[in-house]
């Protein structure tokens, strides 16, 4: 938690204000006991009336100070609080950011948007409790115990046994129920999943008939949780009533040695009265004190959570030189003996990988699904560095480029399309963001994109949901497609991207990428009808090259060819 | 308010069961608040014992403090007590209203399950419950013990003293006034910082989820500009929002302090007068301390009680969705099936204004096969759907060996398919419990033996426990084919004389494609069959072949009648 201070930086002064200010609300809440021993020890025992009035008037006072003093406070903890966890997200969003794939695909992406969103929040909450409460208690309780010293020293020494024994008896709850709320969420998670497994299997169970099985065994997962969760709330529930006989006994005990003290005259009423006081204002803000330790303590986890990823650092660093492939003529991409495997993965994606393409080729990729053609394709962006072989742009080693240089010349039109909230134009502009509307419309063309945009009322100026949400996906992926497209880019590749199309549609896109002068296409599909056409053909199976040629040659001597051309008649 | 009012008297009725306990634990509440604030008036009559030098009344104080300690004891254990109780009937309740849903949903129409997220039924079945309970329970004791305690002050204060009492009404509205307005402008400020933070989320997700496609693009720089705008936003109202709800206690500790003051000056000037004892007035200042901590609390609880109130009218819905029919003849059983089916005049749809299925018919002898063909979302399921009864026939009937499927039970109806889907389904549980699903008293034999048959063994084996590997939620640890073959497996065990089978068009590596179709091959010797299909030769091979388009049958023959009619299927064959 401590490495997340350097996000206070910036609010120096507000984070020792805040607690400041709330040592000061503390110390104006000390002072009114001692104000009532004098009221009644002076006034009342005096019979003076004016001066119980003017210490009437001192409460009054102490009470607009400390209210002023802890808005203030607030004011400057919630203002620290939040500048920090907004410096912190935008520095977690953008590390988050500068990562590759590899990183992202161990991650997983779940976890990092928890960890902007969720996590961060818990550290600032965390924050602002602190700031609020870490000078606030420990200062009321000591204080309190100060200030019956000062009463008596011998009488502060119930006030000290009392906040030891209560300090004692908090934590011993606490930690044990902390420890048994663990296993009520593990329980909780395996009702959960229980819930949701049926859900899915709702026609697997049917057909089984296992309704009454099902329901014994999600029975059981209740009462599992009902148990855990009746321990816990049984140890939990002792925590108020214990802390409120260990207060009230001090109070006796007060009572009883300030009796014997009043009696031989060392102390008065009014200090017995005071001492009291003291005593409860001690049980409020340990209670606090405690509440504070536990989101502190969570808030710490989160943090250690937000930590790991600041650990991580990105894997890929790209070279200095600027890819141009106006220059190149012949091979345009090289594959040689490339070996890949995913991070962590045991075994490798890609194996002996050899491949040219010539510039203004076109090539079909094609293989059942977990053959490796999506992860041969992610290596030419450079979104993965490969484990053994050499990949070469422009006759070049990939390593050689800036990735920027790489990913402007290099179009991945991905198996998923995806759009992103704001308008169809500020979509298509992510290809490049000075391109006006005319070229727009140019990409929009050729990815037979037109009917989309033209089909909405306001054109280019339509609204686009989240995720692309609001279009059907055969939509999606002719607006990915003019998104790539607008790029202008030497190499286009399309990831299985036409998918949705309808077979007509498909093939003018096809043709119509042919007319773009001078491009390299790669396509990638589980449809034979959607490469036949291509100058050459790689066949992919297990990671592998098995066959590369045209249609014809491939039917007639590549047996994995012709079992896919097979299976894939109708769907 | 009528809505309200029905789930007020249903959740009356989750409660009647623990009448007794909830009794109990009122009047637990009621001794606690007693107990509570008798302290204060027996602390103030300790303190008037002590009075000054030479002048304590040992005797009297012992006695008080007996007392005293009597009523720590009674007060501690009826609190341990009360709130053991509530938990426990919460947490009985969510547990009863947890299996009563669980209960439901298993006799809901599949339809249901189809038709609603899954991710809103499980809300509604964990957290709607879960808030439900909490707030109602522990909402309800607090409000009870809060409206008590403040009533019971009152009271108290007025015995002891009439015009210290009415100070303290004085400033009552200002505390009802303060608590008030600063809900207000927290609800206005949460609801803004709400909103943004859904802004900065969305951007979160999205581009998060979107990774690729923003490096692809090298857009980076403009996606951080763009969050970092968002984010500021959420700073501006995230600062205000806190800032406003922290005041919420400094307010209310001032209102206390107000009340505190009048009491001390206004007691104090009694006691000059001798109208009052110091040690009444030790007792009515600690009760001032302690008064407007209720008004806090029940204005929290109202709005967390109108929160449960709207989980419970959610979770309430769920349970109260209309089931399937029972089985007309629980004891209408088929026996002996070979495999005929016959499907006359069957008119289906999901959405009873758009006509999907429209005069199916079929009639399938013993051991046949049909090849249902079409391109994806063209309703190939759906045939499934209603052979299994998991969707009833609008009109016409589904004959299995003469038998309408509407007469016999569900269950042996679903006896007599085997069926393996395409989305592979698991349990969590162990290789074996998956594979002895509708036999759990199947011996590690047979399932070994099934596995075999379904060429799943040798991958079982290489598994880190064998057949004790526990399958992970959602499956996995294993890959798809592997799926697929425990599926298979699974039917294995027992094969019933009709199939319902679905090729897997994709996700799995040739290999294991190749098992599965041998598997399939076997499981469909001598057995009706009906087969989605993606193979040529299943498709070429079949007896009958069903050709789906957008939810129509279109076209209905074997191959080579299909290919004379020169029709859509035709066209799907020269496609390629």
């Amino acid at each position: 938690m401590l490495r997340l201070a350097r996000y206070l930086k910036e609010y120096k002064l507000e984070s020792a204000l805040a607690p400041l200010f709330k040592l000061l609300e503390a110390t104006f809440e000390l002072l009114v006991p001692i104000v009532i021993a004098r009221i009644i020890d002076i006034g009342i025992a005096g019979g003076d009336s004016n001066y119980i009035i003017k210490m009437g008037v001192l409460l009054v006072t102490l009470a607009v100070i400390g209210l002023t003093s802890a808005i203030i406070a607030q004011y400057f903890s919630a203002k620290a609080a939040t500048g920090f966890g907004t410096k912190l997200r935008d520095d977690l969003f953008a590390h988050i950011l500068g990562f590759s794939h590899a990183e992202i695909d161990v991650l997983g992406r779940d976890t990092l948007v928890t960890r902007v969103t969720n996590d961060s929040d818990q550290v600032q909450n965390g924050i602002n409790r602190f700031f609020r409460l870490v000078l606030r208690s420990p200062f009321i309780v000591a204080g309190a115990f100060i200030m019956s010293f000062n009463i008596d020293p011998r009488m502060s020494m119930i006030a000290l046994t009392v906040i030891a024994v209560l300090a004692i008896t908090v934590a011993l709850i606490m930690s044990k129920s902390i420890r048994l709320y663990r296993n009520v969420q593990k329980k909780l998670d395996r009702v959960l999943g229980k819930t949701g497994e049926n859900l899915t299997g709702i026609r697997v169970i049917r057909a089984f008939s296992k309704e009454s099985s099902e329901v014994a065994e999600y029975e059981n997962a209740t009462k599992d949780l009902y148990n855990d969760q009746v321990l816990v709330g049984d140890i939990s529930a002792l925590l108020n009533p214990l802390t409120y006989v260990v207060v009230n006994l001090g109070i006796v005990a007060i009572l009883k040695a300030g009796a014997v003290q009043v009696n031989i005259g060392n102390l008065t009423t009014g200090q017995v009265v005071a001492l009291i006081n003291y005593m409860s204002q001690i049980l409020v803000e340990l209670v606090k004190f405690a509440n504070l330790i536990i989101l502190l303590s969570k808030a710490s986890a989160c943090a250690k959570r937000i930590n790991e990823i600041f650990d991580i650092k990105c894997s890929l660093k790209g070279g200095s030189k600027e890819l141009d492939l106006s220059d190149c003529n012949g091979d345009i991409i090289t594959f040689e003996n490339v070996g890949f495997a995913y991070p962590k993965a045991k075994e490798e994606a890609l194996s002996d990988i050899s491949l040219s393409i010539k510039k203004g080729e076109t090539i079909g990729i094609i293989g059942g699904t977990g053959s490796g053609k999506s992860s041969l394709i992610n290596l030419i962006p450079r979104f993965y560095d490969i484990n053994r072989g050499s990949i070469k742009l422009a006759g070049k080693d990939i390593k050689e480029y800036s990735l920027d240089s790489i990913r402007k010349n290099v179009a991945l039109v991905e198996q998923k399309s995806r759009l992103f909230r704001g308008n169809i134009r500020d979509n298509l502009l992510w290809g490049n963001e000075n391109a006006d509307d005319g070229e727009l419309f140019e990409a929009a063309q050729t990815a037979q994109a037109m009917d989309v945009i033209n089909s909405k009322e306001r054109r280019l100026d339509s609204e686009v949901a989240m995720y692309g949400n609001n279009f059907s996906g055969g939509q999606k992926q002719r607006l990915s497609i003019a998104r790539s497209l607008v790029k202008k880019a030497g190499i286009l590749i399309l990831d299985d991207s036409s998918s949705a199309l309808d077979y007509a549609t498909d093939s003018k896109l096809r043709k119509a990428i042919r007319q773009i002068k001078d491009i390299t296409t790669i396509i990638v599909s589980q449809r034979i009808v959607s490469i036949k056409n291509a100058d050459r053909i790689v066949v992919l199976d297990d990671g592998k090259i098995v066959g590369i040629g045209n249609h014809e040659e491939l039917l007639e001597n590549n047996p994995i060819y012709r079992e896919i051309y097979n299976s894939q008649v109708m769907s | 308010m009528k809505n309200n009012k029905n789930t007020l008297k249903r959740i009356l009725n989750l409660l009647s069961p623990y009448k007794l306990k909830t009794v109990i634990s009122l009047l637990l509440a009621v001794i606690i608040v007693l107990t509570t604030l008798y302290l204060p008036i027996l602390t103030g009559r300790a303190v008037d014992t002590i009075v000054s030098k030479g002048n304590v009344d040992f005797i009297k104080l012992s006695d008080i403090v007996i007392m005293m300690v009597i009523m720590m004891a009674v007060t501690a254990a009826s609190q341990w007590c009360m709130t053991a109780i509530n938990n426990g009937v919460a947490y009985h309740m969510v547990r009863d209203i947890r299996n009563q849903a669980f209960r439901k949903l298993m006799k809901l129409p599949i339809s249901y399950v189809d038709s609603n997220s899954h991710g809103e039924i499980i809300n509604k079945v964990i957290n709607d419950v879960d808030q439900f309970s909490e707030g109602l329970l522990m909402g309800f004791a607090q409000f009870f013990t809060g409206a008590l305690t403040i009533v019971l002050t009152v009271i108290i204060l007025f015995t002891i003293n009439v015009y210290v009492t009415l100070v303290v009404l004085l400033v009552t509205p200002l505390a009802v006034l303060v608590a008030g307005f600063i809900a207000k402008n927290t609800y206005k400020y949460f609801k803004s910082q709400s909103e943004r933070r859904a802004k900065m989320t969305g951007i979160v997700d999205e581009m998060i989820a979107g990774l690729s496609t923003v490096k692809n693009f090298t857009m980076e720089d403009r996606v951080e500009t763009k969050f970092k705008e968002a984010d500021e936003a959420l700073r501006e109202a995230g600062q205000n929002a806190i800032f406003i709800s922290a005041t919420a206690f400094p307010a209310t500790r001032f209102v206390n302090a107000l009340v505190y003051a009048g009491v001390a000056v206004a007691g104090a000037l009694l006691s000059i007068t001798g109208r009052m004892s110091v040690g009444q007035l030790a007792s009515v200042l600690s009760y001032a301390t302690q008064y407007t901590k209720p008004f806090n609390e029940i204005s929290g609880v109202v709005t967390e009680l109108q929160n449960s109130f709207a989980c419970a009218a959610r979770v309430f819905a769920l349970i109260d969705e209309e089931e399937i029919l029972p089985d007309k003849d629980p004891n209408n059983y088929l026996k002996d099936v070979d495999g005929n089916v016959e499907v006359t005049h069957v008119y289906f749809s999901y959405d009873k204004s758009k006509k999907l299925i429209e005069d199916l018919n079929l009639d399938v002898k013993a051991g046949q096969r049909i090849a249902i063909v079409g391109p994806t979302g063209s309703g190939k399921s759906t045939i499934i759907n209603l052979l299994m009864r998991f969707y009833d026939v609008d009109s016409g009937s589904i004959k299995i060996e003469g038998k309408d499927i509407n007469d016999i039970t569900r269950k042996s109806i679903r006896e007599n398919f085997g069926m393996v889907l395409q989305e592979t389904w698991l349990k969590n549980a162990s290789v074996r419990d998956n594979i002895a699903f509708g036999k759990p008293d199947a011996s590690l034999e047979d399932v070994k033996r099934a596995a075999k048959e379904a060429y799943a063994d040798s991958f079982i084996k290489r598994l880190p426990d064998g057949y004790d590997t526990i399958v992970s939620e959602g499956g996995e640890n294993l890959s798809a084919g592997q799926r697929q073959l425990l599926c298979i497996a699974r039917i294995m065990l027992e094969i019933p004389p009709m199939l319902i089978l679905d090729e897997a068009t994709s996700s799995i590596d040739t290999m294991t494609e190749a098992r599965i179709s041998k598997a399939f091959d076997k499981m469909m010797i001598g057995r009706t069959s009906f087969v989605v299909a993606h193979r040529l030769s299943t498709i070429r091979n079949a007896d009958m072949i069903l050709v789906l388009k957008d939810g129509h049958i279109i076209e209905q023959g074997n191959h080579k009648e299909l290919m004379d009619m020169k029709g859509f299927y035709y066209e799907l064959n020269n496609a390629v």
